[in-house]
């Protein structure tokens, strides 16, 4: 039930967005919960926004996993 | 977008797993609860616990907020069903045992109970339906809430009413941690409530009871992370609260949606299906709103419903106590076809997603 599926900002109009889900799947949401624009990725929930995604923080967690097992070998090699 | 690509790499979660092979005790069963469906599904989807050494245990809390809805409630919802309201509910919320039916049950008798895939889609119909009194079963987390405290504000056409069943997840968590029988030894905080709630509702947690919290993901990768990082903690001796989640979590939370929560809603006590009442749990509409409230417009309320169907352990289950093949009926006299328990019947519960994936296997 607290299932939220990332989707694509395609168009806005007041408190509604047009977001696409991939492969072509758009669906009308509502975005009163988030502050968005056109281009940002977002959570759903139940057919609401509930947060905008961070691309950049998603490459950085990708980042720091690597680094953080890196940093362990590093550590059990000495 | 990198989401599904990367986190789900299989050589980046070798590497994990083979860190969390190391930094596991030697001795002792260290115990790790998570409070979400979602995490069950990806933990259970994909073998997450195969990978894990035998003594990393993680078990799965009240993390599904259909199963927990207590009978009574459901009973409610029927009774409403039988008086001529139309019920719109999320489909989860059908199948779920009340004392004698099920909202399904219900329909089956020829009352008008619809299933919607989100409140605006029952706005949405009693606005087409003018003539019709309609009834929405609002079930959920903290997830689910604010989308209720957005149509609450945005003022409901009249002949729309609202059954409010919102639960809490830190209360359940604070008492899952105080139960001495369950000795837990860290907590896998949900995600997706996460988004609305932040991480400070947490805090108490690590501090108060020298328990690891990790705020975790969905991806397979974002579980095994959150593991290693409550295991890793564990060792230090140095039990806090992370996010490991920050590509949708922020320390803050999702404020809007927390001020509209705390001007449609209060907090009260309330009943969790199987576990009793916990203090502090529950989400009533505040008096301003009390226009709208189902319970007083129809005047119903049942106070005791009977929550467990006989040999059923979903009370068990449900605060990560038993196994789901600890208990006998599980895929025996409880199917996720013929569900017995409410565990059984969401896609979220735990059984649920135990028989699929044992179901999967069998074939």
């Amino acid at each position: 039930m607290c299932l939220a599926i990332p989707a694509k900002v395609v168009h806005l109009k007041e408190d509604k967005a047009q977001v696409d889900f991939g492969e072509g799947v758009l669906r009308e949401v509502n975005v009163t919960l988030v502050n968005v624009k056109v281009g940002d990725y977002v959570l759903v929930h139940a057919g609401y926004a509930i947060q905008v995604l961070g691309e950049e923080e998603a490459e950085e967690t990708i980042r720091l996993w690597n680094e953080i097992l890196e940093a362990e070998n590093k550590v059990r090699a000495k | 977008m990198v989401e599904k690509l990367k986190f789900r790499d299989p050589n980046l979660a070798k590497r994990v797993a083979e860190q969390i092979r190391k930094v596991t005790p030697k001795e002792g069963i260290v115990k790790i609860c998570h409070v979400c469906g979602t995490h069950e599904w990806t933990i259970t989807h994909f073998g997450i616990r195969s990978l894990l050494p035998e003594s990393v245990e993680v078990i799965a809390g009240p993390g599904c907020p259909v199963c927990i809805v207590p009978a009574s409630e459901i009973d409610e919802a029927v009774q409403l069903a039988l008086r001529d309201v139309v019920v719109t509910c999320f489909g989860d919320v059908l199948r779920v045992p009340g004392s004698k039916m099920s909202l399904l049950d219900a329909k089956a008798k020829g009352a008008d109970v619809r299933v919607v895939y989100s409140v605006a889609d029952a706005v949405k119909m009693a606005e087409r339906e003018p003539d019709k009194e309609f009834a929405f079963f609002a079930v959920g987390f903290e997830t689910t809430a604010p989308s209720t405290a957005v149509e609450m504000m945005n003022r409901p056409p009249e002949n729309l009413s609202f059954l409010v069943s919102h639960r809490l997840i830190p209360p359940a968590m604070k008492l899952l941690v105080e139960m001495e029988d369950l000795s837990l030894n860290g907590f896998i905080a949900p995600g997706h409530v996460s988004t609305i709630i932040g991480l400070k509702p947490y805090e108490i947690f690590p501090k108060m009871y020298g328990m690891p919290t990790v705020v975790a993901g969905f991806e397979p990768l974002d579980v095994l992370f959150g593991v290693y990082m409550i295991l890793k903690q564990l060792r230090e001796g140095k039990p806090r609260l992370e996010n490991e989640y920050t590509r949708a979590v922020r320390w803050e939370g999702n404020t809007k949606a927390q001020e509209l929560m705390q001007k449609v809603f209060d907090i009260t006590d309330g009943g969790w299906r199987g576990i009793g009442t916990i203090t502090s749990s529950k989400l009533r509409l505040r008096e301003e709103y009390v226009a709208n409230d189902a319970h007083l417009r129809y005047d119903v309320k049942v106070e005791h419903g009977v929550d467990l169907q006989p040999g059923c352990r979903c009370h068990l289950v449900i605060v990560g106590k038993i196994k789901p093949t600890e208990c006998l009926l599980f895929m025996k006299n409880c199917t996720p076809q013929k569900p017995v328990g409410a565990c059984m019947v969401s896609v979220e519960g735990t059984c649920r997603i135990w028989a699929k994936a044992i179901n999967t296997l069998g074939k």
